[in-house]
């Protein structure tokens, strides 16, 4: 199979010997560090952390669902597990996971600055990460929490008997981590791009990962004043949420779903961002239709936030509500809708190679469609009684966040592990794994449509036994699913002391972080770039290769 | 600390008279350094109005909903104290404005005494919230198990005499939503009052020494803008907490 | 150095505002302006205006802080992006509070 792969000649090529890694030794110099590089390290390794610890109580879930009885936990444990693999993933991996791994150490560079806007304050976000992170494992071993992630009303303030007010300080102080790291990337992206880089020379990573920023710096603090209401009704006994006192509990979803469904475009923007440059990349095509695709980015963030109501539908707003919020999502799957266009748009004609990046974005454009187009029946608000709250919705979160942005991230990761780390991942097992990755995802998910569509509510322990052929396929998904994602662990770790040497520019990618060293310079660029050149341009790269140095330091 | 600043120092830059010292290493000017953490301090203000955005939604709705508790509710705060409260802020918006203006023009005293009367309207400001709470739970106002919401349904004869209705009792307990509403509201903007007033006194301690004199004025700048922001919550909070329906 | 911002200012001018000094007198003025506007909300809550009272005291908490954040906060002064997010960030505000308010108010009006 062809591949773009180009990497200097192996017997004479070395790691260079300065570099971020390098600078400075020692612990402090890493927990303290402003480097923006190695914060998303620090990010990078916290994460994987916290999605090993979501993914085994994702496997125990599935156990439990082998069979139609309770019987590998009861009921109340099975609650707790579903609610901690919810608050986990999607607050300590999802949200942070493009954003604080790849965006941190990238947009700098991509922007030809020496680091980001508000370096200390990407530290701290980093700490609250990880002060978060350590909060909800906390609640997690004291007892856990068993209201769902979503924390809803009556049941969180006053029935739920768990450690509701410790997680949700928890996410409150990881939310913040959210919002700083939204701030950062907001006045960096505005302020310190170099000489010559417009906004319309910027990659689409830093497009999508502007309006992902302007989701976080928006809509976090609505999540935050309402876990601070939670807290303040579960331990004082004010009244807002409080039907007995006059309150109402819907105004908490409002004010819940006000920032979560934002939340989902949070989390997969970044992962659109990756698969932008990659299928441009594994194509040695500009992207179609730059402009539509950098609009669409900030339209989902624009339009995110007028449709949170339908997450709504069935819980009591009134039907003029249900009607203007169902309408409104139909107009947010456009913009979506376009980038999935002009991604196809991008490979038509396209010199395409299949290198483990391209697979996992390949991965993404399918199951992501088939994420979004699921999306459409559940934002119609008649198919959405009959579908909410089964596992037809599981399926639908699982293909858009799991099919769709972990296979972003993965493929983000692989990516640029060369530019982060200086080496090469080993290929043939790298693209075993994202092959098993995508055959374990759809038999795990895939026959949780159907199931749900066949009436099996989420969220239970329990099911009727005529589901049960289809859980057992879901959780035998599973089992190879784990596998797919056991593997990268092994191999990128690996890579780190045998991987081959990765040289500055190993996939031939336009754009500015593949014109410096790997691994970079703690000051990214010896001088600041002069930027000329326009996106995606493949013609100068080939111009410009003529005179390439292969490292400096 | 491993950022650009060591690098480039480790890189022979050690002569910093070409550019001024605060200047970190990867801004190209003052200026962008300037702009750019002011536009950060904006961006965090955003946070903050969508922070009591929150609450406002609440206080909105709940209002619609009972609005005769919320009257009788707002009838329980002193006017007096709450005009006072608006009159001390707005005065120390203007003092914070004076004093930004003072470090920028490099008027040493001007700064210091604009920092001072900011200090203490703010903390007269809190003092007067003390006396408020203070009254609030002898009253038995704090929402909780200690709320007590029978006073509306029988009013004092003095707060008939005000203009205070009887409430029926299922109306008279909503009136614990509105001091919920009050107590969140009013404690977070006390908060960010603390806070604001640490802050403070932290700059003025550096005024005080000199500091601030020498252009580097930016922390005085983007204190003013979040002193002004928390200005304007209780612009909105008083006419919304304190004259609900005063002329009835 | 000072080069490169000379380019960045060139091609970006409404991220750009010289730095003007906003002087006393002005603020005197707002200040006065504030302190009048306080008077009349609370004179004009005594007033039976019936579904107006709230009207009126929130337009003129709305003109307060406008001159709060156009005068003290310098907005009237600094760039077109500061305007712009200063705009964004109500924007969305009212987006929070109005679409919130109108699931609440069309409660009300029935199935149908």
């Amino acid at each position: 199979m062809s591949t773009i792969v180009s990497l200097p000649d192996q017997a004479t090529a070395q790691i260079p010997k300065r570099n971020y890694i390098t600078n400075e030794n020692g612990l402090m110099s890493w927990l303290l560090t402003g480097d923006h590089k190695r914060i998303a390290m620090l990010y990078l390794i916290s994460i994987t952390l916290f999605f090993f610890i979501g993914g085994a109580l994702a496997g125990l879930i599935r156990m439990e669902l082998l069979t139609p009885q309770s019987d590998l936990m009861s009921t109340d444990t099975y609650n707790k597990v579903f609610t901690m693999h919810g608050v986990i993933m999607i607050f300590l991996f999802l949200v942070p996971s493009v954003p604080a791994t790849l965006g941190n150490f990238l947009i700098p560079i991509m922007v030809g600055a020496k680091d980001l806007a508000f370096p200390k304050i990407n530290l701290l976000s980093w700490y609250l990460y990880v002060a978060g992170g350590i909060m909800t494992l906390a609640a997690m071993i004291t007892g856990g929490v068993d209201t769902g992630w979503t924390f809803t009303t009556p049941m969180s303030t006053h029935f739920s008997n768990t450690n509701v007010v410790t997680t949700g300080l928890a996410i409150f102080v990881a939310g913040f981590s959210s919002i700083f790291t939204g701030l950062n990337f907001i006045v960096t992206i505005h302020r310190m791009r170099a000489p010559g880089m417009t906004w319309f020379k910027l990659p689409l990573f830093c497009w999508s990962h502007y309006a992902a920023s302007i989701l976080m710096v928006l809509g976090t603090p609505v999540l935050a004043i309402t876990l601070v209401l939670v807290v303040l009704e579960r331990t004082i006994g004010i009244g807002v949420f409080d039907p007995t006192k006059g309150g109402d509990p819907i105004l908490f979803q409002h004010l819940f779903w006000f920032y979560s469904h934002p939340a989902v475009y949070i989390m997969i923007l970044p992962g659109m961002g990756v698969i932008s440059e990659v299928i441009s990349t594994f194509s040695r095509k500009r992207v179609f239709g730059y402009t539509a695709v950098a609009f669409s980015s900030v339209a989902i963030a624009v339009f995110g936030f007028f449709v949170w109501a339908h997450h709504m539908f069935i819980m009591g707003v009134s039907n003029y509500a249900v009607l203007v919020f169902s309408l409104l999502t139909m107009l947010v799957a456009v913009p979506s809708a376009i980038k999935i266009f002009n991604w196809a748009f991008t490979l038509y004609k396209g010199s395409i190679t299949f290198e483990t990046p391209m697979l996992y974005a390949f991965g993404f454009m399918g199951l992501f469609t088939i994420g979004g187009l699921t999306g459409v029946f559940l934002g119609s608000s008649g198919t959405d009684i009959h579908l909410t709250e089964t596992y037809f919705i599981v399926a639908h979160f699982h293909f858009v966040m799991v099919g769709g942005m972990l296979m972003a991230f993965l493929s983000g990761v692989h990516f640029w592990w060369p530019k982060m780390t200086g080496r090469m991942y080993p290929e043939k097992i790298s693209q075993l794994a994202a092959v098993v990755t995508f055959i374990g995802f759809n038999f795990t998910f895939f026959p949780q449509f159907l199931v749900g569509m066949l009436g099996m509510p989420r969220r239970y322990a329990a099911y009727p036994q005529e589901f049960q052929v289809l859980n057992v396929f879901s959780t035998a998904g599973a089992t190879i699913l784990g596998v797919g994602y056991l593997l990268p662990i092994i191999y990128l770790l690996w890579s780190l002391k045998y991987g081959e040497i990765a040289g500055n520019n190993p996939w031939q990618a336009t754009g500015l972080e593949w014109q410096i060293q790997s691994p970079p310079l703690t000051e990214n660029f010896t001088t600041i770039p002069i930027v000329t050149q326009d996106v995606y341009d493949y013609e100068w790269l080939d111009r410009q290769k003529e005179h390439e140095v292969t490292h400096v330091g | 600390m491993s950022d650009s600043h060591a690098i480039a120092a480790e890189a022979g830059h050690d002569n910093h008279a070409d550019h001024p010292p605060y200047l970190r290493h990867h801004f190209v000017s003052m200026e962008q350094q300037d702009e750019t953490v002011s536009f950060g301090m904006w961006l965090f203000l955003l946070t903050e109005i969508m922070f009591f955005g929150g609450l406002f939604t609440a206080y909105l709705i709940y209002r619609n909903w009972y609005f005769p508790a919320f009257v009788a509710g707002s009838h329980q705060l002193d006017i007096f104290w709450g005009s006072l409260n608006t009159l001390l802020l707005i005065c120390s918006s203007f003092t914070m404005a004076m004093g930004v203006w003072s470090a920028e023009t490099k008027r040493h005293k001007g700064l210091v005494w604009s920092l001072i009367g900011t200090l203490i309207l703010g903390i007269g400001f809190l003092g007067i919230k003390t006396i408020e709470y203070t009254e609030k739970y002898e009253k038995h106002h704090i929402p909780g198990h200690t709320f007590d919401w029978k006073g509306f349904v029988n009013p004092t004869p003095e707060e008939i005499a005000k203009g205070d209705k009887p409430l029926a009792p299922d109306m008279a307990q909503k009136t614990e939503v509105y001091f919920s509403l009050y107590f969140a509201m009013t404690g977070m903007h006390a908060l960010h009052m603390i806070i604001g007033i640490a802050l403070l006194l932290g700059m003025l301690v550096k005024a005080m020494r000199g500091g601030y004199m020498d252009g580097h004025i930016a922390f005085v700048e983007n204190f003013g803008l979040y002193w002004h922001f928390v200005d304007i919550v209780w612009i909105f909070l008083f006419p919304l907490l304190y004259l609900i329906s005063r002329h009835q | 150095m000072a080069d490169l911002q000379t380019q960045h200012h060139e091609h970006e001018p409404e991220q750009h505002a010289e730095h003007h000094i906003v002087s006393p007198m002005v603020y005197a003025v707002i200040l006065g302006a504030l302190l009048v506007g306080t008077a009349i909300t609370i004179g004009a809550s005594y007033l039976e205006m019936g579904p107006w009272n709230p009207v009126v005291a929130l337009a003129i908490a709305c003109t307060k802080a406008t001159l709060v954040v156009l005068f003290f906060m310098h907005i009237k002064y600094s760039s077109k992006l500061m305007k712009l997010t200063v705009g964004a960030g109500i924007f969305t505000f009212l987006i929070l509070v109005g679409m919130s308010l109108s699931d609440y108010i069309s409660r009300a009006w029935g199935q149908w």
